[in-house]
């Protein structure tokens, strides 16, 4: 047999034989490694957590016209450039005067499920306009005028010759049905939105669109990535940053990065102590086997050899039960938090485990030398 | 050239001599008792030759080699190539089988070999417990494990202390035969023991008293067997004194 069989198989007995109080250490060890793994798989879950999160408070960059005009086949060529899985919505928006009982009023075209996507926190009374012919009112304009759901809204909008003075050409009138009543708190309140298609049918032109809002899954140095390569790829396009949201979003996710890190390097070094601890516990509890093994004839080196090698194997087996539990603390930890479920992070086992075992080695450093101190006549007399 | 020999060995602690110019020799293949009392020197001369302990003065020359002048480590090295120990507490690593705590000191001394070991569980009649736990055997089998564990090696000397100490009889004697085997396959014993009639199998005695060597008995009629009596009772054929005898002894000239 080879030294090295002899040597597994010691430590392997170790553990195995004398399990109710390996037990304790390795609770200890897989209780550290479970909340480590938990912590830096929230540590590098948080930004996309949190990207959601702060979707919730609307888009993240605008397109606008980089000269006179863009097209919405610019806005779709930009949002090509962004990924797929980042890219939450689009929402392209064209604005007109029309008018309403005879009073002006704003009217924005969109794609409404573009806008349901880049402005979560819109809140309709009764349905999305989702079909030609019908139309979402701002909650301001609504009660101004008493409109009320279900009722059908006369809009008309005047073409540029009869505003300059043309008299031949009549205005453009549609009759659209109200679904819903859009109330935001803030200025949308005063805007009727219909479909691009059906303003482009009212107004007669095609094509134009006045500014687009996107709503982007990224950091914030993604963020201006992406706006960078989308203003350089698309000419007609100039893409910018909503700073107030992006800015905020950073600062919050670094405090809340930072407060992660700080709590794992406290619960690593808590769990240092305790590895610390129970070996050197084990240690004093082993100090007659240390003694015999002294005895007859092992040097020093062995013994560190032995019980580093044991407590190296703890901490590999503790890295591996840290690995599985940590992935549940921390699915528990972003349901309850978050109320979305993260993804596993399978390059996460290997570091968790190579962690666990050089912080049970270094822990145990300090015990495995008192070991070797052991006096063999004076221990295995008794003394 | 004696395979060991103490030349004028002290072993102070502060006012306390352990050893008093303590001076003994042993022969290759030699079988020695070293007998006293508590508190006699016994276990620190054994600690000494066991390379377990540095004596404060004098020569422990151990084939030649003055072993006092070594380094913690270099006696390392010599206890693990020369000498076999045998505790009175057997001291078996209790998460390793029979076979495993024979495979253990092969390890520290070269090459594990697990067949080697079980014949020499073989030896000591217990290659059928091989596979079994020290908690699963009783106090004269995890003696005759060490045993094996002793003599796996093949040490110069093998060194006993208290052995039989908490044997009962069947298994003192059990033991005692072993050592008998041991005595005539050449391998020289040193028997630490307070009790009389298991220094007497020996071939020769030494008695230690207060830390010096007081007597030297050459054992008559050495059989390497304990002697029983009629009624089957364990009995001494020189006059070596058991340390109840002696403390009876310096009880009464105390009253003189």
């Amino acid at each position: 047999m080879k030294k090295r069989q002899m040597y597994f198989r010691m430590i392997t007995a170790s553990l195995m034989r004398r399990r109710s109080r390996m037990l304790v250490a390795l609770l200890s060890i897989a209780i550290g490694a479970t909340v480590l793994s938990g912590l830096v798989t929230i540590y590098y879950d948080v930004p996309r957590q949190m990207g959601a999160q702060f979707r919730n408070y609307g888009a993240n960059m605008i397109f606008t016209a980089a000269d006179d005009a863009f097209t919405l086949e610019d806005v779709q060529q930009g949002a090509a450039l962004i990924a797929s899985d980042k890219l939450v919505g689009v929402a392209p928006y064209r604005y007109e005067n029309v008018r309403i009982h005879e009073s002006p009023v704003v009217i924005a075209g969109t794609d409404m499920k573009g806008a349901q996507a880049t402005s979560p926190y819109w809140h309709v009374e009764g349905e999305w306009a989702s079909a030609s012919g019908q139309i979402l009112v701002g909650a301001g304009i609504a009660e101004s005028f008493n409109l009320k759901i279900g009722e059908t809204l006369e809009v008309s909008y005047t073409p540029a010759e009869v505003a300059s003075g043309d008299e031949t050409v009549l205005d453009n009138i549609i009759d659209f049905k109200i679904t819903g009543i859009l109330d935001t708190g803030g200025s949308e309140e005063d805007y009727l939105y219909i479909s691009l298609s059906d303003l482009e049918e009212l107004t007669g032109e095609k094509g134009t669109v006045d500014v687009a809002e996107l709503s982007i899954s990224a950091a914030s140095d993604e963020l201006s990535g992406y706006a960078d390569k989308i203003s350089s790829s698309v000419s007609a396009v100039n893409a910018r940053l909503v700073k107030r949201v992006t800015a905020s979003e950073t600062t919050v996710l670094t405090k809340l990065q930072a407060l992660v890190l700080l709590v794992t390097i406290v619960v690593l070094a808590l769990t240092m102590i305790c590895v610390a601890t129970t070996m050197t516990a084990v240690v004093t509890e082993r100090r007659k086997e240390i003694g015999l093994r002294k005895a007859i004839g092992a040097s020093d080196s062995s013994i560190v050899k032995e019980f580093l090698g044991e407590s190296m194997l703890l901490g590999g087996l503790g890295g591996v039960l840290g690995s599985v539990l940590g992935f549940l603390f921390a699915q528990q930890v972003s349901i309850h938090v978050f109320s979305s479920s993260i993804s596993f992070m399978p390059a996460l086992v290997p570091v968790t485990i190579l962690v666990s075992v050089l912080v049970t080695g270094l822990s145990s450093l300090m015990p495995i030398r008192s070991a070797t101190e052991v006096d063999p006549a004076l221990v295995l007399k008794g003394e | 050239m004696s395979l060991l020999e103490l030349k004028n060995i002290y072993k102070i602690y502060g006012e306390l001599h352990a050893l008093d110019n303590v001076n003994m020799k042993v022969e290759k293949g030699e079988w020695v008792s070293i007998m006293g009392p508590s508190g006699s020197g016994k276990s620190t001369m054994m600690n000494i030759i066991g390379c377990m302990d540095k004596p404060s003065k004098g020569e422990v020359l151990l084939d030649g080699v003055d072993i006092a002048k070594e380094s913690a480590k270099n006696l390392t090295t010599i206890r693990r190539d020369k000498i076999g120990l045998i505790f009175q507490q057997f001291h078996l690593v209790n998460y390793l089988t029979a076979v495993e705590n024979v495979m253990l000191a092969q390890y520290y001394h070269s090459l594990p070999d697990e067949k080697e070991a079980l014949e020499a569980l073989d030896r000591v009649g217990l290659a059928d417990r091989a596979k079994h736990l020290p908690s699963q055997l009783s106090g004269g089998e995890q003696q005759r494990v060490c045993v094996a564990r002793a003599l796996i090696n093949y040490p110069e000397i093998i060194l006993a202390d208290e052995p039989t100490g908490n044997l009962d009889e069947a298994n003192e004697e059990i033991v005692v035969d072993l050592f008998h085997k041991l005595h005539n396959e050449g391998t020289t014993l040193i028997v630490v023991t307070h009790d009389p009639e298991v220094a007497e199998v020996a071939q020769r005695t030494v008695v230690l008293r207060n830390g010096r060597v007081v007597k030297e008995v050459q054992n008559k009629n050495f059989t390497g067997k304990i002697h029983f009596d009629e009624e089957g009772t364990h009995v001494t054929k020189n006059d070596l004194k058991s340390e109840e005898e002696i403390q009876a002894e310096e009880h009464a000239n105390e009253n003189k």
